[in-house]
């Protein structure tokens, strides 16, 4: 009975991401109003950012607040190099991904050269965005400084793949081609945590989150191993800053080093369940929803007072620490190991 | 196999250890005793390079390895398991030990199967798939043992496996130790269950006060006056003598 129920529950799970993934493909098909793809296509993206931080914080348990780094480091060098020197986007976002590594291993390197953990390496984090939010509104003759880099919109169909624009794409990528951007992304984001669930460095990476000494006791290299996991983590991220670009066509130090980011990043991954495939997305549908129906209800009664939906967040956030620090897949697995076993316990 | 000189860990002022020197040849069983705050975690947590000696040197295999990293040591075959015990509570059982299987093993699969024989071997078949949070105590002394033992060690550091166990659990772990030895794999054991390390052990060394006091078979350390007097104060030894003396 319970060799059936395991063999089910595998195969209910293959099913299961079968069923998301084709139907994360075929939304543009069936959806055509588009706000609801907007915001399905905003909901990817904070998945993104979650899992992004999932990896680092989720499966290695290094608490990060400042994963806007990786984000804004992406976007500001897939901006610039687009607007300073006229590269192709193609090219810039490998560029793009590598400034974002490189500046995980500098921060990573200081960080767990010095053993910092726990809200000590939280700290570190924090402040390198801030830093680096100060310096991309003061080095203005690179940065652009507090105004921003604004790319030229593309407006020919023919360079619409060549710009990586897909405003003017023709009648299907126009509608649907940042859309695919962004599931692509994620599609990526879920495979490398799907390989973190079955590979000997996700073993590792979670016996370091669980008890470091433990750990290298046993022949891991807690070093190495939360080095690979930050700039795993930060290219992860930075897809989300090349997406926010190629989509917004547009940067400034608040959007790309503020805190919202960060933030944004880490509510999805902890609301959703850390250290899971599934969790950042679960999560930051739930944000989305939860955000819009609280603009609708509480705004409609105290008319657009802005902040409203964080308040609620963070009462969320709080109650879910406290009461449910496995997020919502822990939740659903809660229930349906209820489930089954009222249902084994009917059969038997 | 293992050669251990005149090792010294200072802690500020507090010597922790004072020059203690231990041998450790291969297939063997070697039992570290002393009263409680002898220096005997200490010493440990120094053999497997948690903490760097002021003084001495460790040398496993003919290779020096004062000083190296835990993982490095444990990659060159000796692991230790921990007094206070530390299970990775987020992982299955299974998970578990397959995380010490992968020091030697890449591949998932073949680290989880590897983790099952293991597990075959201290008695956790039966909870392979529980969450190693669940678990008792004796659950994760054993825990603690496999994962050791996944790593394919050549030389084992027990730190206290028996501490807080049942008379029975006791026996049963014994039994283990027996066969990982007779495995090929060489041990050198904290312990305070006296009867254990009567049993199990072919050579004690005696810590007290950071310094190796007395070294011999379990029968000869149990005799030593001064091993008498390092448990049951100064003067002890005396007391016995005459007190049998009088009996007889």
């Amino acid at each position: 009975m319970s060799m059936l129920t395991t063999m089910s529950t595998g195969n209910m799970q293959r099913i299961g991401w079968a069923v998301l993934i084709g139907a994360l493909l075929a939304a543009p098909f069936a959806i055509h109003s588009g706000r609801w793809m907007e915001f399905i296509e905003l909901t990817l993206f904070a998945a993104l950012l979650g899992q992004g931080w999932n990896i680092l914080g989720g499966y290695g348990g290094q608490y990060s607040f400042g994963h806007a780094l990786f984000f804004g480091t992406a976007a500001y060098l897939q901006a610039l190099l687009q607007y300073k020197l006229g590269w192709s986007p193609w090219l810039t976002l490998w560029i793009a991904i590598g400034g974002s590594v490189a500046v995980a291993a500098f921060v990573g390197f200081l960080s767990f050269r010095y053993g910092l953990r726990g809200s000590y390496f939280a700290l570190v984090t924090l402040a390198f965005a801030e830093a680096f939010h100060v310096l991309s509104r003061s080095l203005v003759s690179v940065t652009e400084g507090g105004r921003g880099v604004q790319l030229p919109l593309n407006q020919d169909p023919e360079q619409a793949l060549a710009t990586f624009q897909f405003t003017f794409a023709g009648p299907f990528l126009s509608e649907a081609g940042y859309y695919y951007t962004i599931l692509i992304f994620l599609l990526i984001g879920f495979a490398v945590t799907g390989w973190l669930n079955h590979s000997r460095f996700g073993a590792q990476l979670q016996a370091v989150r669980e008890d470091e000494d433990a750990a290298s006791a046993l022949g891991i290299d807690p070093f190495r191993v939360k080095m690979s996991a930050i700039c795993l983590s930060a290219g992860v991220t930075s897809l989300a800053g090349i997406y926010y670009v190629q989509k917004f066509l547009f940067v400034d130090p608040g959007i790309a080093y503020g805190p919202g980011k960060s933030v944004e990043a880490l509510f999805a991954a902890i609301i959703g369940g850390v250290g899971t495939v599934l969790g950042p997305l679960l999560g930051s549908a739930f944000i989305h929803i939860v955000g819009e129906f609280a603009k609708e209800t509480i705004g409609a009664m105290l008319g657009d007072r802005p902040g409203v939906d964080l308040i609620l967040f963070g009462i969320i956030l709080v109650l879910m620490l406290a009461y449910m620090p496995r997020g919502l897949v822990g939740l659903v697995e809660l229930l349906w190991r209820k489930l089954m076993t009222k249902r084994g316990g009917g059969n038997a | 196999m293992l050669d251990v000189s005149s090792l010294t860990k200072r802690f500020g002022g507090l010597v922790a250890v004072n020059g203690a020197s231990l041998t450790v040849n291969e297939g063997e069983i070697v039992s570290l005793i002393g009263p409680n705050g002898a220096g005997k975690t200490t010493l440990f947590a120094t053999i497997a390079g948690f903490l760097k000696p002021n003084e001495g040197s460790v040398v496993l295999d003919g290779q020096d390895i004062t000083g190296h990293k835990p993982h490095e040591i444990c990659r060159r075959g000796m692991v230790r398991t921990f007094q206070v015990v530390k299970p990775f509570a987020g992982l299955s059982v299974r998970e578990n030990i397959a995380v010490g299987a992968h020091t030697r093993i890449a591949g998932r699969e073949d680290a989880l199967e590897f983790a099952g024989k293991i597990a075959g071997q201290v008695g956790l078949t039966p909870l392979l798939d529980q969450s190693a949070g669940d678990l008792t105590v004796a659950g994760r002394k054993r825990i603690e043992l496999a994962r050791a033992l996944a790593t394919q060690p050549k030389l084992l550091l027990l730190d206290e496996v028996m501490a807080g166990l049942n008379a029975t659990e006791i026996l049963e772990i014994v039994e283990i130790i027996q066969q990982i030895r007779d495995s090929g794999i060489t041990i050198l054991l904290i312990e305070h269950v006296m009867q254990a390390v009567m049993k199990l052990s072919d050579r004690a060394y005696v810590l007290n006060y950071g310094e190796i006091i007395a070294e011999g078979s379990p029968v000869e350390i149990a005799h030593d006056p001064k091993v008498v007097e390092a448990y049951l104060g100064h003067g002890a030894s005396e007391r016995m003598k005459s007190a049998g003396g009088a009996d007889a």
